[in-house]
């Protein structure tokens, strides 16, 4: 498999703070990937160096062959990169449908009709139908987002990253803040994702983590500290140590 | 459709005013059509971007400048000069755009208050074009056809019509749509793929063209031009015009715009401090209807149990 995202010494610092310090990692196209890490590891910042929200201070983001280490983030968006954020980023006083059109516009040439009426050709129609479906959100698609539940509003989070049919999704945490049960609702959309699509996940929840992904990457300290299939991880000891505590390896 | 047919009546109410009217309150009518449309111009950016800009005012004088200027100085006739001024408008805010556009919430609205200062300083200054402190009189400015004050009034409320039809038209386009989506979440829009400061760019040329087309009526109105006119005031002026209207309605700022014109006209027959009296009326909005008189209006109107 060709590498989706090969990132080389990446180094993200703010002033005399290293979020990022110096992560090179590889993922193959159609990889899922967990990134794993107690807070402050450099999980998030990693993403932004990704999507390109923060300029990385030194090292190179290769996308598909191509560096777009200097690119801003609406023309990484344009070659695929798509995300959800950690703290729902949605469009408040808009309708899910809305939000959806916006999505799908923000690649397409039509988004400088200054005049006309916002309606969506057959195929973009289509488009948000399949997503509406995969979130799990059909009736609720004229509805105001604000006035959707936390748990509906991070399936619009998904809805509006998919709808583009991204060459690869960065999810920031997508089941944080949800019960169970819509947790599990998650990680079925998630699974249903087709597996051309390379997707990178930040998660806290190990069992929904570990059940999802082909390869566990943990970061500690802005550094890769192990890179491992899932099996493997929960035995890991450096793992334990930063991650899951001393207190259960002190414990067990 | 409803709200189609509404907006229908208003206009034919508005169109038979003058029949009815003493010429006085004829020239009121045609001042308060000029000025919604500069409020409606701001409440674009204001409603609809998320950005509040104190230099409309000013973009709103350089056009009556400008169209007052080529009449007498230049000798042009008088839809060539109504377009120049609308075009240097347009070319000052863009101007101005692409240096506000990298900014938002109170650093944006001090940015164009700053802007606005400078074309209020250069109009001060630059006596041998400006005439400084005396401004400049236009002479005989409207075609004949338009002496009659009825008659500059069907014309004014007819741009007007078209105006806000235009706008309506413009956020509510898909264009409008991600001004919007800006208006809710940058970065989000920059991650779906928007060019944020292209599209706010654009959406700050485009407002201020209706500025611009509020500023160069305003000139055959007044046929004469001084630096107030440029002046913070102005901006404030419009922007509290958009406020009591309802920031968000568009159309609401026909009766801000009414409200507050007629306030001061009614307030300064009694006392000079009428400035101190809209203040208060600021104030009274700001605490019982935030949402402005259309904003209110319309959410009492809405079924209960729904927001808007």
């Amino acid at each position: 498999m060709p590498a989706a995202l090969t990132l080389t010494e990446v180094v993200v610092a703010f002033g005399a703070l290293r979020a990022v310090d110096g992560v090179s990692l590889s993922i193959p196209a159609g990889e899922r990937r967990a990134i794993i890490g107690p807070n402050g590891a450099g999980k998030t910042t990693l993403f932004q160096a990704i999507t390109g929200m923060v300029q990385a201070t030194s090292g190179r983001v290769v996308f598909e062959d191509a560096d777009i280490t200097a690119l801003p983030p609406h023309q990484r968006a344009r070659r695929g990169i798509s995300r959800t954020f950690q703290i729902t980023n949605l469009f408040p006083t808009l309708t899910v449908r809305q939000n959806l059109f916006l999505a799908l516009r923000g690649l397409a040439p039509g988004k400088f009709n200054l005049f006309g009426m916002p309606k969506p050709s057959a195929d973009e129609a289509a488009r948000t139908e399949a997503a509406l479906l995969a979130a799990r959100l059909v009736g609720r698609e004229d509805t105001e987002v604000r006035a959707l539940s936390y748990g509906e509003q991070r399936q619009v989070e998904l809805a509006v990253s998919i709808v583009n049919q991204p060459r690869m999704l960065l999810l920031d945490e997508p089941a944080a803040g949800l019960s169970p049960n819509e947790r599990a609702m998650v990680a079925e959309v998630i699974r249903a994702l087709p597996r051309d699509i390379t997707v990178v996940l930040i998660e806290h929840d190990m069992d929904l983590v570990l059940g999802l992904v082909d390869q566990v990457t943990c970061l500690h300290e802005g550094r890769v500290l192990v890179e491992a299939p899932p099996s493997e991880i929960r035995g890991n000891p450096a793992v334990q140590e930063v991650y899951l505590g001393r207190a259960r390896h002190a414990a067990g | 459709m409803n709200r189609g047919v509404l907006w229908l009546l208003a206009l034919l109410a508005a169109a038979v005013m003058p029949l009815l009217l003493s010429s006085y309150h004829v020239d009121l009518a045609t001042r308060i059509l000029i000025f919604a449309v500069l409020a409606m111009s701001i409440d674009v950016l204001a409603g609809f971007v998320g950005r509040t800009s104190l230099c409309h005012g000013a973009i709103f004088g350089v056009a009556t400048y400008v169209v007052i200027w080529v009449m007498a100085k230049a000798g042009l006739p008088a839809v060539p000069a109504f377009l120049s001024g609308v075009v240097a408008a347009t070319l000052v805010a863009a101007l101005f755009g692409l240096l506000a556009v990298r900014t938002s919430g109170v650093y944006f609205l001090l940015l164009t208050v700053a802007l606005g200062m400078v074309v209020w300083g250069i109009c001060l200054r630059w006596t041998g074009v400006t005439g400084g402190e005396n401004g400049l009189r236009g002479q005989d400015m409207r075609p004949a056809l338009l002496l009659a004050r009825e008659n500059f009034y069907w014309l004014v409320l007819a741009v007007a019509a078209l105006a806000a039809w235009a706008m309506q038209r413009f956020v509510n386009s898909p264009f409008g749509l991600s001004l919007r989506g800006i208006r809710d979440s940058e970065s989000r829009m920059r991650a779906l793929g928007y060019n944020v400061p292209l599209h706010l760019f654009i959406g700050f040329a485009v407002s201020g063209f209706f500025a611009g087309v509020a500023g160069a009526l305003y000139a055959f109105f007044n046929e004469y031009v001084s630096p107030s006119s440029v002046a913070m005031g102005q901006s404030v002026a419009g922007l509290l015009m958009a406020i009591v209207g309802g920031i968000g309605t568009l159309f609401g700022s026909f009766i801000g715009a009414a409200a507050i014109i007629l306030l001061e006209n009614t307030v300064s027959w009694y006392t000079d401090r009428w400035q101190a009296v809209l203040g208060l009326v600021f104030i009274l909005t700001m605490i019982f209807a935030p949402e402005g008189i259309l904003g209110t209006v319309r959410r009492l109107a809405a079924p209960k149990g729904r927001a808007r």
